[in-house]
């Protein structure tokens, strides 16, 4: 498992990935954001959640420095002991919430990832 | 190009109801032809702003079955779904069908049934709207409000109470609303206290769950002349897009697709942000009534908690009262309903038929916005000179 993210001509980064980025640039490699820790933008811990979803659910936006080029991703953090500006590191988690339980067909994608946790 | 005018407008009670889809839409579309004063037979297109009623109800092809129930058949129809902005982008396919010559008169029924499901059955059909990658973490709209208003308090040192004061002003308009859900005021204290749903936002902070619906009916300026010598004129309208994806927006407090809208909004009216005497704006949640706010230029960026503070778009008192109608906060969010409510709003302030509610005005605003900014409709509107 990896959380994938493109790289564009351009040189800029973007997860999820796009076929094409910023400009109709097209992706020329891929990142995996698993590999690196990321600073919490900004958090939300979630009480009224969908079928099939923990409760409450602590998400975050959160932005990777790779190499100098800023990207964002929202994920699930472990934990609501956590404030903006802390930084978070992956922890590969086997179905972020329960396929089939919500109004999305289970096969049209995956339900594995990472949560996220302060280092 | 001849100006699009309205010149009938209804909608149903929101709230909880006992009608499906079907029903309501009949009942706001028959109510609008009376309004109007249009024999169902003279409607040419027929176009239904409607998100999900097939993930909702079972129920889909309904611009077929409103064209039969109202017996405005042959009408050409078309569903419209821009997911909470579908009523906005109803009023744009509308606008385009007689601006373009296609039709000289266009019914535009907006509605949604919603409250038969459970609020999180509710909240996961409308997430249903997000990213793979968004959608697998739980997010929901919510939770994007949620996010974005923590970002926006901590980066512009906002109090928390500048967003509790958007709900308190909004449900007291929605008193003097009687198609709102909630005809009822609630204080600060209330709002502040009441439970989390995603913090810092808390129950007060959004909008309901509703059934309903609301119908306009929009015709080139030369026949409305045929029907009747009060209308309301389409000044300006246009519709943007922005990232399907929340978190790769560059700054979070900024929604390109409000910015964008306005622009070309204001653009084809020849109008401004200073020349707009009342707006409704997508109050889905509080924060949002601050990024519309400064998206279409009423504020400075991270300014629009202080204009709320000091009083300004308070209905009675303001000088630019901001979702006269109770906004989705107090009278409920049909989805496919809420930006053509919003639109039956602006006809009867333009009007003068909004009772209680009525400001001083000529020209009027409506933000309706799709997702989290995915999708906004900005229309800009006018009594007929």
């Amino acid at each position: 498992m990896t959380m994938e993210a493109y790289e564009y001509e351009d040189g800029s980064i973007s997860y999820p990935g796009h076929p094409r980025g910023p400009g109709g640039t097209e992706p020329v490699d891929t990142i995996d954001l698993s590999e690196y820790t990321a600073e919490v933008v900004t958090w939300t811990k979630s009480t009224a959640t969908p079928p099939g979803v923990r409760e409450p659910n602590t998400l975050a936006i959160v932005e990777f420095d790779v190499e100098g080029e800023s990207v964002r991703a929202i994920v699930q953090l472990t934990t609501d002991d956590v404030k903006t500006g802390d930084e978070v590191e992956p922890v590969y988690t086997e179905e972020l919430r329960e396929p089939g339980a919500g109004i999305r067909e289970p096969d049209s994608q995956d339900w594995d990832g990472y949560r996220f946790d302060p280092v | 190009m001849e100006r699009v005018a309205v010149i009938g407008a209804s909608m149903t009670q929101f709230g909880q109801r006992e009608s499906w889809i079907l029903d309501l839409l009949a009942e706001a579309g028959i109510e609008c032809l009376e309004d109007a004063g249009v024999d169902a037979e003279d409607v040419e297109h027929l176009y239904v702003s409607n998100m999900a009623s097939g993930e909702f109800e079972g129920q889909t092809g309904v611009p077929n079955a409103l064209a039969h129930d109202l017996d405005a058949m042959p009408a050409y129809t078309q569903r419209v779904d821009q997911t909470s902005s579908s009523g906005g982008a109803g009023i744009y396919a509308a606008w385009q069908s007689i601006a373009s010559g296609a039709s000289e008169m266009t019914l535009l029924v907006g509605g949604e049934k919603m409250t038969h499901r459970t609020t999180g059955e509710a909240t996961d059909v409308i997430a249903s709207l997000t990213h793979p990658a968004e959608y697998k973490t739980g997010v929901t709209l919510p939770s994007f409000a949620g996010l974005t208003a923590r970002h926006y308090l901590e980066r512009f040192d906002a109090p928390r109470e500048s967003l509790g004061k958007v709900a308190v002003k909004n449900h007291k308009n929605g008193v003097d609303n009687p198609h709102a859900q909630f005809q009822k005021e609630v204080d600060l204290e209330t709002i502040l206290e009441s439970p989390i749903v995603a913090d810092p936002l808390r129950l007060y902070d959004f909008c309901p769950i509703t059934d309903g619906s609301a119908a306009l009916m929009l015709c080139p300026e030369s026949v409305a002349k045929e029907y009747t010598d009060e209308y309301v004129v389409i000044a300006g309208i246009d519709g943007a897009t922005d990232t399907h994806v929340v978190h790769e927006r560059e700054d979070p407090t900024i929604m390109g697709g409000v910015v964008e809208s306005g622009k070309g909004a204001y653009k084809m009216s020849g109008y401004g942000p200073d020349d707009i005497d009342v707006a409704e704006l997508h109050d889905m949640f509080t924060i949002l009534e601050f990024l519309q706010m400064e998206g279409l230029g009423f504020a400075d960026q991270g300014e629009a908690w202080k204009l709320v503070e000091e009083g300004y778009t308070e209905r009675d008192t303001g000088e630019l009262p901001i979702n006269t109608s109770g906004g989705l906060k107090s009278k409920g969010h049909p989805l496919g309903a809420s930006g053509v409510a919003q639109g039956v709003e602006i006809y009867e302030q333009l009007m003068g038929e909004a009772g209680p509610r009525q400001v001083d005005v000529d020209i009027g605003l409506a933000c309706n916005v799709g997702g989290f900014g995915n999708c906004v409709i900005t229309t800009i509107m006018e009594a007929a000179q």
